[in-house]
């Protein structure tokens, strides 16, 4: 007592979670997915992973403001920022485009912004997005999840400003691809399960709904942004299926194929970028359910995920003003 | 199950942790004298009291010392048997140096009550009923200090259909209105009768937070018996559950318009210590001179409630309770949602006192600043459905008018953003500032 008395104003209780807190509870919860992108896809994953890692770090480290370079290394963002990168990026991607893609998330995505919380766009849809303009080969090509753990991919080594050659005999397209371009669909299970081409994180659905589970009972998600975005993509699509069978995909392919599980659980969610309203939030994710139908459909990509959720940040500033909540005696 | 999902409340709010272990089984002690009591003039809300003494005088116990110096003002009575050593300032709770009556002891007095009691409730009229209260000094006693008499005095053309006494006590540490409802309950109904005689509402509720399930149990078997309505209504343990708007919306479901006071829906909340003071004061003539303290926190070598004269020094009270602990590192006057620091032990008990909290360097947790990440968690929280996150965003800019737009005047400070804030921003003691200047404003466009 006699050094020192605390004087600040109340309140002086504090909830248990802080945002580092908050952040590692994401981290933890991809840890079993980085896990299965391994055990699908071999080194080569893990190589891919720790390329946009070391991309995010180092830039934060690098860029952000003297005196905060540590402070903001350990609030977790980037960690989470680098992994969700290496996720929607395939198994076989030349590993110096995969830092690059780092850099440009954390660097354009949001210390350009003004660092932590004032970005509008996910720095990981950004940082794919980049990669997508910049490399569309290497962006889609895709290889089958071979089994051999320990297998590089020839593609991953290439030499930067190179894209290397493919030299894995074999190579696959995306569940998605080959409804999109060859009218085939992949049987339900072999969706939930994981064992099908893609990226990283184009694996196990039923993964990715046990990591979502996970944040909405430890409060750190809003159930409303999955929910709002699964059930519009599964009723929208189910309309078309109804209309015509042959021509659309089940609402359950549409639901279990490509990023959708990645992006709904991880990318849509992201605090930072999606609404603050209730009403908002509802807009928002049912927003994307429908860009992510429509561009399925009827773009020119086979994935619409990416687009569909960055389309959806853009509106969020503007979503926010719209759905003001309703102060208590007005 | 059906109990608990039945059970009333309000929208919003936040679960702190309780910490009322510590002194919710503990029977009020009374506090031995005194060898000095400071009585300050301005210990409510409103026009500070007269003093009616001067150096060497000698008082009793329950003897008036000051008078109402004003309407919104109330009397202030000598705790104690002794003589009026000084007349000078003294230091307030919120720091501040205020007039103030100081009254040494007497040590070989009885200590016995020597009012004269008042007329009964049954002989007089409502009027004097409130000038009676308003003479005895009785004032709200969860912690504003607002006279009583002003809030239960009715203005002509309105009517007063609901009375709710607020049990709640929702700031977690605090156990005084407990341990007043187990130990006084015959008086709360007594207040309860008499009130109902000169207001004559519909109803009357008693809201009590479900923690205190042994309050609970002994006010419904007493109100069973009641002569008037009066029914006692267990709410959900929630903060702010004990801020009379959201009692007001727990209990009716109704809203108190922005800027408009609880008798607008004709509802009138009081404190339910209040209403204590006001039968024993009828019925034992006992000015409102001692009240009850929850001394608590994990700095306390033995929390407890404490049975306080006004007046008597915080330092004393402490002591009583054995002293603070060597790593004693924060004070706190009232709960650590909304109570205010303290710089010394220094300060005399006042009528607005309802606990003393002393809080170690484990629970001084800083836990840094970081961005605001959007969470929305504070939005969750805010009862007054408010957008703390955007409300902080425009006052570390400075953006006073906008603040004032997002409603932040409504704001009744409970603290339960920043209490959910992941990233420590300290939101609603920006308001704080923010309200503060926007009030000046007004006042400076009003004058110019």
């Amino acid at each position: 007592m006699r050094e020192k008395v605390y004087v600040s104003t109340s309140p002086f209780l504090h909830d248990k979670d802080s945002t580092p807190g908050i952040m590692f509870e994401v981290v933890y919860s991809l840890i079993p997915i980085v896990g299965a992108a391994y055990y699908f896809f071999g080194l080569g994953a893990l190589l891919v992973i720790i390329s946009t890692l070391s991309g995010c770090l180092l830039t934060e480290y690098t860029f952000a403001p003297s005196g905060q370079k540590v402070s903001s290394l350990k609030d977790g963002s980037a960690l989470i920022t680098g992994l969700l990168l290496a996720l929607c990026l395939p198994p076989g991607f030349p590993l110096w485009m995969a830092f690059l893609g780092g850099v440009v998330a954390i660097g354009m995505g949001k210390l350009i912004w003004g660092g932590l919380g004032q970005n509008v766009f996910n720095p990981a849809l950004v940082g794919r997005a980049f990669l997508q303009a910049a490399f569309p080969t290497a962006i889609t090509t895709w290889s089958p999840p071979d089994g051999q753990y320990f297998a590089l991919r020839g593609t991953n080594a290439a030499f930067p400003f190179f894209q290397g050659i493919n030299v894995d005999a074999v190579s696959s397209a995306t569940p998605l691809a080959m409804m999109k371009f060859e009218q085939t669909t992949t049987p339900t299970m072999e969706l939930l399960w994981g064992s099908t081409g893609g990226s990283l994180g184009e694996t196990s659905a039923v993964l990715f709904l046990l990591a979502g589970a996970y944040l909405i009972f430890r409060k750190i998600i809003d159930w409303r942004i999955p929910a709002g975005i699964l059930s519009t993509v599964l009723v929208f699509a189910a309309i078309f299926w109804f209309i015509n069978p042959e021509v659309y995909p089940h609402p359950l392919f549409m639901l279990f194929s490509g990023g959708l599980m990645l992006g709904t659980m991880f990318m849509a969610t992201d605090l930072v970028t999606s609404p603050i309203t209730p009403k908002g939030i509802w807009v928002y994710s049912i927003g994307i359910g429908f860009f992510v139908v429509l561009i399925r459909l009827w773009g020119g990509l086979p994935e619409g995920v990416m687009y569909a959720i960055l389309l959806m940040n853009a509106a969020t500033p503007l979503i926010n003003r719209a759905t003001k909540i309703k102060p208590y005696g007005y | 199950m059906d109990k608990i999902s039945n059970i009333l409340t309000f929208e919003h709010g936040v679960h702190p942790n309780e910490y009322k272990d510590f002194t919710a089984q503990n029977p009020i002690e009374r506090m031995p004298f005194a060898e000095e009591y400071v009585m300050l003039l301005n210990q409510h809300i409103g026009a500070p009291s007269k003093a009616l003494v001067k150096k060497g005088d000698a008082v009793k116990r329950g003897q008036m010392i000051a008078k109402p110096g004003g309407y919104v003002s109330v009397g202030l009575h000598s705790p104690v048997d002794g003589t009026v050593t000084a007349m000078e300032l003294a230091e307030n709770p919120t720091g501040q140096m205020v007039p103030s009556i100081k009254i040494k002891t007497d040590p070989y007095s009885s200590q016995q009550l020597r009012t004269d009691k008042p007329k009964s409730p049954e002989e007089i009229t409502a009027e004097e009923f409130i000038t009676s209260i308003q003479e005895a000094g009785i004032v709200g006693l969860g912690g504003a200090a607002f006279p009583a008499h002003v809030k239960f005095a009715i203005p002509e053309g309105r009517k007063c259909q609901y009375i709710m006494l607020n049990g709640c006590e929702c700031e977690p540490f605090l156990t005084a209105d407990h341990r007043v409802m187990m130990e006084y309950s015959d008086d709360i109904i007594d207040g309860a009768a008499i009130l109902h005689k000169f207001i004559q509402p519909e109803k009357m509720f008693i809201g009590i937070e479900a923690n205190k399930p042994d309050a609970i149990e002994v006010l419904t078997e007493k109100t069973a018996h009641a002569s008037f309505p009066i029914e006692v209504i267990p709410l959900k343990v929630k903060y702010p559950q004990g801020a009379e708007k959201m009692m007001i919306t727990a209990i009716l479901e109704k809203e108190v318009p922005s800027g408009k006071l609880p008798l607008d829906l004709d509802i009138l909340v009081s404190n339910i210590s209040t209403i204590a003071a006001i039968s024993q004061w009828f019925r034992q003539g006992k000015p409102l001179i001692e009240r009850v303290v929850t001394i608590t926190g994990t700095a306390i070598a033995r929390p407890t409630n404490v049975l306080v004269p006004i007046g008597t020094s915080m330092r004393e009270v402490v002591e009583h309770c054995g002293g603070i602990t060597h790593d004693a590192a924060r004070m706190l006057l009232g709960g650590p949602m909304m109570g205010m620091v303290q710089k010394s032990l220094d300060t005399p008990v006042v009528k607005g006192t309802s606990g003393l909290l002393i809080l170690t360097k484990n629970e001084v947790r800083d836990i840094g600043e970081y961005n605001c990440i959007r969470c929305g968690r504070c939005v969750d929280a805010c009862p007054m459905f408010l957008n703390p996150s955007l409300l902080g965003m425009m006052a570390k800019k400075g953006l006073w008018e906008e603040m004032e737009e997002n409603h932040v005047l409504d704001c009744f400070e409970c603290g339960s953003c920043s209490y959910v804030c992941p990233s420590g921003i300290p939101l609603v003691q920006s308001f704080r500032v923010g309200k503060g200047l926007i009030r000046e404003q007004k006042v400076r466009d009003e004058s110019a």
